[in-house]
């Protein structure tokens, strides 16, 4: 009745857990010996995970060669279409590029370069390929980051509440509205937000700009926050369409537990529900939540071409769009490269991770 | 002791608080970042307000290529540099007419191989020297001895055999062979005391350091990739300053969004890439405050047919129908073509009937089909132009050529272009009736078939300049590829000797009314092949806000288009609105209406929150009792 015994239960609870997640490990000399086989085992297991990782890098490095040979069209062709050239200026450019050479000599070039992180110059832009990716990156980030974590925490947060209330009312209500959200054409979403709460419609206010990520007159901390008034309907857009994939896993993932009997254990102690849910459930739900996390982190680099479109955002979808069109050969090699390279990466850093999270795996 | 207390009885308000939850999800997290978002946006336009300056904001959609003259290919880039930099010459928005630029005057020698220009003495770069002759004969020397910097703009010197400036306010150009276009070489002259300090010219791009120096009616001030293009008037233009004081390509990616940013007045202009839909054109014509312009267009499309593609030395490739080597056939195929119903259903009224190669708005070219020698939409003489070829009708109403087999063609189409599906459909239609079959291969990318002469027909289209050369230039034998396959200079391997003879009369002609009349004899020439059959002149459709922009100088300015002009004249011309900078202001009074709401909601979602909160925590009391 008193309140001080909350606390008390809670180290109990706490206690409960840690029981839970640490496993039969009991305290003691005896104990040193299984503890640095496993950490050995753990040090085999992330060796083999990151080697795995760089085979896959090599692998995606050749394949970005040749498979963006395969796209039709003569990118000097496509360059210089529709203006005044002539055939002396075409071959020129060809020579510039090296597309004169045979293609085993380009791609030792290519290769050679690309291992010294050298990933040549873009045609159209005449740039270092580096260079443009430096430049739309933080863009990306921005836009994709923040979105991410917005999804992500909605995600978990509605989908634990819609497992816990399974069947009622609330949670058919939530996850239809997730659904449908899901299943809008992000272009569309974005063009509705646009003429709705951008440009405004009958007593609605034009309340965000139409597209861009700055409006370029400002300075220091307005420039943060102009930036942030041209955020708002992008991330906005995302996370309407994106948030639905972790509330589903999270909300199934959670269903499974719920049925678990040291659930009923915490409850027994006399737990407030909530404190069931938020202490006991969802960190056993996580793991299945935690993957889509990774595998969701790893695509926020490729941004989102459609979304980026619609609302001009200057990111590397844009760039990869304007690149493939071309197509701007070293320029879509390597934002191939880095996309998949963040995949990779994030896939291994969840592969690396999570026998820290749950013992079990990597055992 | 701690009791659980019964699941139900929390129940409803939990159902409610997640009702709630899923409910505001959304509008949260619009709201949460309005709050950061919002009571900041120190209005953009009202700055520009209080100091009284006037901006102009044009929508763009492409990307800048390079903002080096040398290497930009792009119309968004181009446009730009005439902006930033005089050319020799420019054109008269009138009559598209050559008339002085950074030169006053140009005259040819007796035997039509030297030119020399006075170059004018009131062109100051913005760095306070003045542009010369030097300055112009730097670039052009430039362009001819250093291959970095020939990628843009190499054709032009292609036939010079030599650039000199004996003095400062004179050019001396010397040629190879006789050429007419020396009013029309479009060709940005940079200050040589900056650009004599760049190292590689195939990578350098003209965008570090700002302002850029030039001496065009703009001064390049800032750009950010894929965001903006920021320009300020130059008041010591030559011509007079242009009457706003700031120009800003803002880049919308997306058409519908830069109409939507139109409609709001957050641009003055938009032009759509190429034009404005015809749906998105009639919706603003009802709007308040935005005038469209509906002008004809620079360009030609047309139905190219493949002559039978082959080499510089006349080795064939490709695998054209050899059906379309009879002038008779080429002619039926046109001549079925309902170039009215094309205008009407799918241009939507938005193009002119096509007739000769060069459009009606260059009026010194622009060349008609006499009576007798048109070929006007007529399917009965289809029909019998296609029995005298020999191609009869069969029992199922195919057509079938002597050796039996039916007349099948393939026509290239570009998948990006809506108008080649929807006249696909159409040509499908109309040659069906006259028994013959069409295959409609759309393509993201045509230039690999259409290279290699994989193709029977094709739909093309070009911009047009107004000094034709090129245009007329890219149908020569001279223009064929060395080996098969490889990329040239041809459009449509058009190799023709009554062609050439005439397309080499008129570049060695001076006199501007004989050289008019052999790009007409030379339009007919043409037209009388059939292989470039020209089907509309699409218009350039664009809009721009009449309380921003007071009056703007089209091109031709009787009637004719404000972007991707021939000259700066739109810009440099356009005058602000009265409201121009209050139109800024009504802007900002949007913007602070967008503060309010935005503060009305971030108090409405804290409330809500608050509330959640507080009913959290009672019933957690419950929890407790």
């Amino acid at each position: 009745m008193s309140s001080e015994s909350t606390p008390a239960l809670r180290q109990g609870a706490a206690g409960v857990e840690s029981t839970e997640s640490d496993g039969p490990a009991p305290a003691g000399p005896s104990a040193r010996s299984p503890r640095s086989r496993s950490t050995a085992a753990y040090a085999r297991y992330a060796a083999g995970k990151l080697a795995g990782a760089a085979v896959s890098l090599f692998a995606v490095l050749v394949t970005s060669f040749f498979l963006f040979r395969l796209i039709p069209g003569d990118p000097v062709k496509q360059m210089t279409g529709g203006r005044q050239v002539s055939t002396e200026q075409i071959a020129a450019m060809r020579r510039e590029f090296g597309l004169d050479l045979p293609l085993w000599q380009q791609f030792t070039q290519y290769c050679g370069k690309a291992l010294t992180g050298d990933f040549g110059t873009s045609y159209q832009f005449r740039a270092p390929v580096i260079d443009k990716i430096t430049e739309a990156l933080p863009a990306t980030l921005l836009l994709t980051g923040t979105a991410f974590v917005i999804y992500t925490l909605l995600g978990i947060w509605l989908g634990a509440r819609s497992a816990w209330r399974n069947g009622s009312a609330g949670d058919r209500a939530n996850t239809a509205f997730a659904l449908t959200l899901y299943s809008v054409p992000s272009f569309w979403l974005g063009l509705l937000l646009i003429i709705t709460l951008s440009v405004g419609i009958g007593p609605v206010p034009g309340l965000f700009p139409t597209g861009g990520m700055e409006s370029g007159d400002t300075e220091g901390f307005d420039r943060v926050l102009d930036i942030a008034h041209h955020l708002v309907l992008p991330v906005v857009t995302l996370v309407a369409v994106e948030y639905a994939r972790t509330l589903l896993v999270m909300r199934s993932s959670l269903l499974d537990e719920m049925g678990s009997d040291y659930l009923t254990t915490a409850r027994a102690k006399g737990l407030r529900d909530d404190l069931v849910r938020r202490r006991h459930a969802v960190p056993n739900a996580m793991l299945p939540t935690v993957t889509l996390l990774f595998v969701n982190l790893g695509t926020t680099v490729a941004g989102a071409i459609l979304v980026e479109t619609v609302f001009s955002w200057p990111g590397l979808g844009g760039l990869f769009y304007q690149a493939l069109s071309v197509p701007d050969l070293p320029l879509v090699q390597a934002l191939f490269f880095v996309f998949a390279a963040a995949v990779i990466l994030m896939n291994t850093l969840a592969d690396v991770i999570y026998p820290l999270l749950d013992p079990r795996v990597g055992r | 002791m701690v009791t659980r207390v019964p699941h139900h009885s929390v129940r409803p308000r939990r159902r409610l608080r997640l009702l709630l939850a899923s409910g505001a999800a959304a509008l949260a997290l619009a709201a949460g970042s309005v709050v950061p978002g919002n009571p900041l946006a120190p209005a953009p336009s009202e700055a520009r307000a209080d100091d009284g300056k006037t901006t102009l904001t044009v929508a763009v959609a492409q990307s800048v290529d390079s903002l080096s003259p040398f290497l930009a290919q792009r119309l968004v880039s181009t446009s730009i540099h005439r902006l930033m930099y005089d050319y020799l010459t420019n054109y008269d928005p009138k009559d598209n007419k050559a008339i002085p630029g950074l030169a006053t005057a140009w005259e040819p020698s007796a035997d039509k191989l030297t030119w020399t220009y006075t170059i004018r003495s009131d062109s100051k770069w913005s760095d306070g020297q003045q542009a010369t002759a030097e300055d112009a004969a730097w670039t052009f020397n430039k362009m001819m001895t250093d291959e970095g910097a020939a990628t843009s703009n190499g054709s032009f010197v292609g036939n010079f055999e030599k650039v000199t400036a004996p003095s400062k306010d004179k050019l001396v150009i010397t040629l190879k062979e006789p050429q007419a276009t020396m009013a029309a070489l479009d060709v940005p002259i940079v200050p040589k005391h900056v650009w004599e300090k760049v190292g590689d010219f195939s990578k350098f791009n003209n965008d570090k350091d700002f302002p850029i120096v030039g001496n065009g009616p703009f001064i390049l001030t800032d750009y950010k990739v894929d965001s903006y293009v920021k320009l300020k008037a130059n008041k010591d233009f030559w011509r007079g300053s242009p009457k706003f004081d700031e120009l800003v390509f803002r880049y919308y990616k997306d058409q519908d969004a830069a109409v939507a940013a139109l409609r709001k007045g957050e641009v003055s202009f938009v032009s759509g890439s190429p034009s404005l839909t015809p749906a998105q054109s009639t919706s603003l014509k009802s709007a308040p405050d935005i005038k469209v312009n509906d002008a004809p267009g620079r360009r030609f499309f047309a139905l190219a047919v493949n002559p039978g593609a082959r080499t510089k030395d006349g080795q064939r490739f490709g695998d054209g129908h050899p059906a379309l080597l009879d002038q008779k056939v080429r002619h039926a195929l046109f001549m079925a073509v309902d170039r009215k119903t094309i205008i009407d259903k799918v241009f939507q009224g938005h193009a002119v009937e096509g007739e000769g190669y060069i459009p009606p708005r260059f009026g010194d070219y622009f060349w008609k089909p006499a009576e007798g020698q048109k070929l006007a939409y007529d399917p009965a003489k289809a029909a019998s132009l296609l029995d005298e070829a020999g191609y009869k009708k069969n029992g199922a109403g195919k057509r079938v050529g002597k050796d039996g087999k039916p007349l099948d063609f393939r026509i290239l189409c570009h998948a990006t272009d809506p108008n080649d599906k929807a006249i696909g459909k159409y040509l499908q239609e109309w040659w069906g009736e006259q028994g013959i079959g069409l295959k409609v291969e759309c393509l993201d990318n045509v230039s690999d078939p259409w290279y290699a002469g994989e193709y029977d027909l094709a739909f093309d289209g070009w911009s047009v300049n107004p000094d034709p050369d090129f245009v007329l230039s890219i149908h020569t034998c001279a223009a064929l590829p060395a080996k098969a396959k490889e990329s040239a200079a041809t459009d449509n391997f058009i190799c023709d000797k009554q062609y050439d003879e005439l397309y080499r009369k008129q570049l060695a002609e001076y006199d501007p009314a004989k050289r008019a009349d052999l790009v007409k004899q030379l339009e007919s020439r043409l037209y009388d092949t059939g292989y470039m059959n020209v089907m509309a002149y699409p218009n350039a459709v664009e809009a721009y806000r009449t309380d921003h922009i007071e009056s703007i100088t089209t091109m031709p300015s009787a009637a004719g288009n404000i972007y991707g002009q021939d000259g700066y004249w739109s810009w440099w011309s356009a005058v602000p609105a009265a409201g121009a900078s209050s139109s800024g202001s009504s802007e900002s009074g949007g913007s602070s209406t967008g503060v309010l709401v935005g503060v009305g909601i971030a108090v409405v979602v804290l409330a809500g929150g608050g509330l959640l909160f507080a009913m959290r925590r009672r019933s957690t009391a419950e929890d407790r009792e």
